[in-house]
């Protein structure tokens, strides 16, 4: 088995929604807490499993805003794993997952260093690297139905950009959006082969922009008052 | 990078005992030089222990979590951090028997304490390959994914130490042409592989933000990191010293490093008092200590590209143009955030 994710974004609309999700339910999860510094000061921070940035892609006006929300892609040439001198990092035979042991990391910020996509944060309250899971303490749990045996970040996306399951079944859902879809990798030139994979966003229609801002009297008078009323 | 200051020490400090080490095998062991004195072996194996063992205690002021830190022995298969730490571990008993056959044997020892002596000499030479590794098998960092890194460890290591094998080699008396002659050859050959190191990653290459966000026929630039405040990834990768910093600090690696250490030895050469090569020695190790700082603070992670950079050499403060845009944007910087017929050819009037 090789469990990832595939993120569409094409539909991801950049809410964040499954970076909250995530931190909600790793933070009581096998490898919580994650800790929070700060969190009601100026500046707060801390240990998050999933980050969502924002990039506009091409030129004016062929231009479009593009959110990539990242977390651990579970590489199969995971070098995390190797650098590690302790074995804290793991990468599970069975299904792929990468996991640190939290009882044998030194915390030395090596495999941060290794790791290309930015997925290993240091927990420096515990003084530990921690990572995405994959909700690895979910997606095996009997005890919930079926349909919610996924990894949080997937079930909350409420623009279903987001999808879990096996790339090794080729009729899977993920090997079928992938196949259809033209899935790409992040930074393939690295050779850390991630399994996690995007599909890029649709080619459609350009919206014409030329019209928005036309000269009417309405617009005029309120590009004139917003020219006069300080704010 | 993020400079670990407990990282630059370690390296330095250890680095130069690991050379010092070389050296004293090379001239008692191997017989270069003249014959020294129980006393100044002794001097020459205590300093060089005793740095060692200090950088190594230092090196573990960067772990979150120390207690672990005996595990880093575990992963010697695949993990270049445990098999510095292995080598660095494994070199004490061979430099134990051979500081215990001058302890008990004086100059002349026996077989055993030679061939353990060699043996220690060795092992320091992977010490510092295995440190260089450390940092040359990222393929996440450019600048140090070269053959160099580890080249430069281990001469940085070898010209510290001979500096030092000259110094003490003074405190007893007992310096010639052979000392300063050996430290200004592995003064300059350090200097030059430096020199080469800088070149090249002056024309490093590898992923852009394209190939980081997928989208390779396109500019690509950052609106929002999604966070508000400073975050471990930023904290760790996104140093970002000042190119005026930096070329000072070159200057100085250059200056103190390498430059007023070989003027040293060269005037010793031509008749200046032997004491003066402590002068060298502590120069060299100023300015190799700015060299590790440098090393980091010039070395750029990958994962800033997701964090605006548009080359893996970007700084990320002054990210490299994309475009007659960009420019236009940056120059109206400053001023407040207007309404959207403010950006650019955005009001299609």
């Amino acid at each position: 088995m090789r469990l990832g994710l595939v993120i569409d974004m094409d539909t991801c609309v950049g809410c964040h929604a499954c970076a909250v999700a995530c931190k909600q339910w790793n933070t009581s999860g096998t490898t919580g807490a994650l800790t929070d510094y700060r969190p009601y000061g100026e500046d707060p921070s801390g240990v998050w499993f999933n980050r969502i940035r924002h990039y506009e892609v091409g030129d004016y006006p062929n231009n479009k805003t593009v959110n990539i929300p990242m977390s651990c892609m579970h590489c199969q040439h995971a070098d995390c794993v190797n650098v590690c001198p302790t074995g804290a990092s793991y990468k599970r035979p069975e299904d792929g997952i990468v996991l640190v042991d939290q009882d044998k990391c030194m915390g030395c910020n090596y495999c941060a260093w290794a790791c290309p996509y930015g997925a290993r944060e240091l927990d420096r309250e515990d003084g530990v690297m921690k990572k995405c899971t994959l909700c690895v303490d979910r997606i095996y749990d009997e005890q919930l139905p079926p349909e919610e045996r996924q990894p949080a970040c997937v079930i909350t996306c409420p623009a279903h950009a987001r999808f879990f399951g096996d790339f090794d079944d080729a009729d899977s859902e993920v090997s079928r959006l992938v196949r259809e879809r033209g899935g790409v990798k992040q930074m393939p030139e690295l050779g850390y082969k991630p399994v996690n994979t995007y599909l890029p966003p649709r080619i459609t229609r350009p919206i014409p922009t030329d019209d928005v801002r036309a000269n009417k009297l309405v617009s005029s008078v309120k590009d004139w008052v917003n020219k006069m009323v300080a704010r | 990078m993020h400079p670990a200051f407990s990282v630059i020490l370690f390296t330095v400090i250890s680095g130069a005992g690991y050379g010092l080490f070389i050296l004293l095998a090379a001239f008692h062991l191997a017989g270069i030089g003249p014959a020294m004195s129980h006393g100044e072996l002794l001097a020459h194996g205590f300093a060089s222990l005793g740095m060692i063992t200090l950088g190594l205690i230092l090196s573990t002021g960067h772990l979150a979590n120390k207690k672990n830190a005996w595990r880093s022995f575990m992963r010697f298969k695949t993990s270049w951090l445990s098999r510095e730490a292995v080598f660095a571990v494994l070199f004490y008993p061979f430099a134990g028997i051979y500081g215990l056959g001058v302890l008990l044997q004086g100059s002349a020892i026996g077989p055993l304490p030679a061939v353990a002596g060699s043996i220690a000499a060795v092992l320091a030479v992977v010490t510092l390959f295995s440190t260089g590794m450390i940092y040359g098998c990222l393929k996440t960092i450019r600048q140090w994914n070269t053959a160099l890194t580890p080249a430069n460890y281990i001469m940085l290591g070898i010209a510290t130490g001979s500096a030092l094998f000259a110094a003490i080699a003074a405190a007893f008396g007992n310096a010639t042409t052979m000392h300063a002659g050996v430290a200004m050859v592995a003064l300059v050959a350090a200097a030059v592989l430096k020199g080469i190191y800088y070149f090249w990653i002056s024309r490093v290459n590898g992923p852009t933000i394209n190939t980081a966000t997928t989208f390779n026929r396109a500019t690509v630039r950052l609106l929002d990191t999604g966070h508000t405040a400073g975050t471990f990834l930023t904290d760790e990768f996104g140093y970002d010293p000042r190119k005026d910093t930096i070329d000072n600090i070159k200057m100085g690696v250059f200056l103190l490093g390498f430059i007023a250490p070989v003027l040293v030895f060269a005037s010793i050469l031509s008749g200046a008092p032997a004491g003066i090569a402590w002068l060298a020695a502590v120069s060299s190790l100023v300015g190799i200590g700015m060299e590790r700082w440098l090393f980091f603070a010039e070395a750029k992670h990958v994962v800033r590209l997701y964090h605006g950079a548009q080359t893996c050499t970007d700084s990320l403060a002054e990210p490299s143009r994309v475009g007659p845009e960009v420019a236009a944007d940056t120059r109206r910087g400053d001023a407040p955030r207007g309404e959207l017929g403010d950006t650019p050819g955005g009001s299609g009037s």
